[in-house]
């Protein structure tokens, strides 16, 4: 048997999973402070629009991603302003942020029907793509992969190494004791979900920038949903994040390939997998109780009033 | 800067007056949007919220589409007032429409009035069944319930998807992927002579105060109250939490499936792939903007059946694209939570 389809099969496994690895690190790191924002998928859809948007009209991939990630941390911005500053019902907050999100981006992306972005460069790393076959697995992606990686490793770093981090965590784990030592709590929470937002919105431009390379209506189908899962899943760490979205990236092809190679399952009942999964996860992670949740943030959802 | 100081006392007209607020800030952005979009915002609002009821027809569809985001509105708000969040109503509302439907084609040649009935029974358990499953994971392994309910709803979609592709396709439909068209005697009894309202508004009028008793009346009420408001002290009152999930998700996924029952008997009259324009979730903002109050979100309801209505009547007089109707209603429930905080706070200007 020839195993050939196993390398293109990996490649879209990591093309996959790519985006979650970007909105579940984004969402870590606003739990992290504490926030739950339930906006993910709002803030991909609008990341995805907007980079569409900046690199049809010619502005480049480099500034499309930018531009998704300012979409991104402006629709946070609006999500921490609503719950930080106007004490907000978070839930229902961040499900405002999805319906606006979905409702806006389709306004927007109404007149680009029918356009693709083109193909977006891959980088052959020199010599090591050459190595046969872990060439064409590790070094031959496009510049976003390494970008997610290098995000997670940084915020890795950074949450276990730095003085900023360690803040962060504070703010996120007891918010009282933080602002009784006089950090900015509405300042560091709002900072932490701009830049969850910013991730998220990366996240949703690598769908229509690099992976399809369209955009269409509600076109993340629910990742915002399953990378608030996968940090769950992660129990706020971000090597699991990793583990995690490319296990669900995993999923997704996998069941692709199955419809593939005609095998008589109708291709509703494969494309349930990906959910039916989270909420098998979801249930056993929750199953094993306070030992796998000993990992959220103490503080996480909770409203911070002054009253000093 | 501004800040938010706590008012000593609550004043009653500060409820009602934060959700009119919030809907004439609505009216002020989407006009900026009309705007934006090369309309005159004049004739925008007028296209979207006057014209669509100006006619007793209008009038008729729009207590049509009132109907499913009352009776899911009235659901959803037992659990949302104790922090249960069943935000996989549409999940429910397509199960309940599945079911009901099959039902519809299994007495395909029965002409009784029993088959209405036997109709609503399977949407309420269809809705009900599929929004036990969130409510058992959250009792039995404290698994999240935002996700999982909101998980499932993509099921759903894709099991409606894959029955009228498969077994309950029509089978003299050209391989169209719709159930056959229902008998007489499975189409709910309309209201007037024009339009498609149905009986099933009047069954949204009826519950309403119901529901409001319950909440506001009834132990229950008081229960998922305190709940919401104060868990610690609910726990010390010894109410059981578990049986709050299972009675917030009972109701809310029950009437989801009666609604998902009536748009299938009543607006469409067969199984399509697509059962509902986002009811399920358009309800959330309306158990908001009723103040979580079943008699507050019949008038919620109709509103925002008038958005559907409006985007439809935008789309084809105006050329506007149909996302018109999504942008306000988020819209509209971003400044419904924002504007919220007056009822409790008020908003001072300067430094503390």
């Amino acid at each position: 048997m020839d195993y050939g389809f196993l390398i293109p099969a990996f490649q879209s496994i990591i093309i996959a999973s790519t985006p979650l690895v970007f909105a579940a690190l984004g969402e870590l790191v606003s739990e992290r402070a504490g926030v739950l924002n339930l906006g993910v998928e709002g803030m991909m859809i609008m990341g995805a629009v907007v980079g569409f948007a900046v690199v049809i009209s010619g502005g480049g991939g480099v500034l499309g991603f930018a531009a998704a990630a300012a979409a991104g941390a402006a629709m946070a911005a609006l999500f921490g302003f609503l719950t930080l500053v106007m004490y907000a019902n978070a839930v229902a907050t961040g499900l405002a942020l999805t319906l606006f999100g979905l409702g806006l981006s389709a306004l927007v992306g109404s007149q680009f029907v029918g356009l693709s972005a083109g193909a977006f460069g891959k980088i052959s790393i020199p010599v090591l793509s050459d190595i046969p076959i872990l060439g064409a697995l590790l070094f031959s992606h496009d510049i976003m992969i390494y970008l997610s990686l290098a995000t997670a490793a940084a915020l890795a770093w950074f949450f276990r190494s730095t003085r900023a981090g360690l803040i962060v965590r504070a703010v996120g784990d007891d918010h009282d004791a933080a602002h009784a030592i006089g950090y900015n709590v509405v300042a560091i929470r709002f900072a932490a979900a701009c830049a969850g937002g910013a991730l998220a919105g990366i996240g949703g431009a690598y769908l229509s920038i690099v992976q399809t390379p369209l955009f269409v209506e509600n076109m993340t189908a629910g990742r915002g949903w399953i990378a608030l899962a996968l940090v769950v899943f992660a129990s706020w760490k971000v090597g699991r994040v990793l583990l995690g979205a490319y296990l669900f990236g995993g999923i997704t092809i996998i069941q692709l390939h199955v419809q593939g190679f005609g095998i008589s399952i109708p291709s509703q009942i494969l494309s349930m997998l990906p959910y039916l999964a989270t909420v098998i996860v979801l249930t056993v992670i929750s199953a094993k109780g306070i030992q796998a949740r000993s990992g959220a943030p103490r503080a996480l959802g909770q409203t911070f009033k002054v009253t000093h | 800067m501004m800040y938010l100081q706590a008012r000593e006392s609550r004043k009653a007209w500060l409820d009602w007056a934060s959700p009119v607020i919030a809907i004439g800030l609505t009216l002020v952005f989407s006009s900026m949007m009309f705007l934006s979009l090369g309309t005159d915002p004049i004739e925008a609002l007028t296209v979207f919220f006057i014209q669509p009821v100006s006619t007793l027809y209008g009038v008729s569809e729009l207590l049509l589409k009132a109907t499913p985001l009352i009776l899911i509105g009235i659901g959803l708000s037992f659990g949302f007032r104790a922090g249960i969040w069943n935000i996989g109503a549409e999940g429910q509302l397509v199960m309940g429409g599945v079911c009901a439907g099959a039902v519809a084609l299994a007495l395909y040649d029965v002409e009784s009035l029993w088959v209405l009935p036997a109709m609503a029974v399977a949407g309420i358990v269809g809705g009900l069944v599929w929004g036990a499953v969130p409510a058992l994971l959250k009792t039995r392994f404290n698994t999240n319930e935002i996700l999982t309910s909101l998980m499932l709803t993509y099921v759903a979609g894709l099991f409606l998807s894959l029955m009228v592709h498969g077994p309950l396709k029509d089978p003299d439909g050209f391989n169209f992927p719709e159930s056959r068209l229902f008998h007489d005697a499975a189409l709910l009894p309309t209201l007037f002579e024009q339009g498609r309202a149905h009986i099933g508004f009047v069954i949204a009028l009826v519950l309403a105060p119901v529901g409001s008793y319950l909440i506001a009346r009834h132990l229950l009420g008081f229960q998922l109250r305190v709940q919401g408001q104060a868990p610690r002290a609910a726990r010390f009152a010894g109410f059981s939490q578990a049986k709050l999930v299972w009675l917030s998700f009972a109701l809310s996924g029950g009437l989801a499936g009666l609604a998902g029952m009536m748009e299938v008997s009543g607006s469409v009259g067969q199984l399509v792939p697509v059962i509902s324009p986002g009811y399920g979730f358009t309800a959330i903002i309306v158990a908001f903007l009723g103040r979580l109050s079943p008699l507050g979100i019949v008038p919620a309801g109709l509103l925002m059946a008038l958005s559907y209505m409006g985007g439809e009547n935008a789309q084809i007089s105006l050329g506007l694209p149909n996302a018109v109707t999504g942008v306000f209603q988020g819209m509209l429930l971003f400044f419904l939570l924002g504007c919220a905080v007056i009822s409790e706070y008020k908003i001072v200007w300067g430094r503390k």
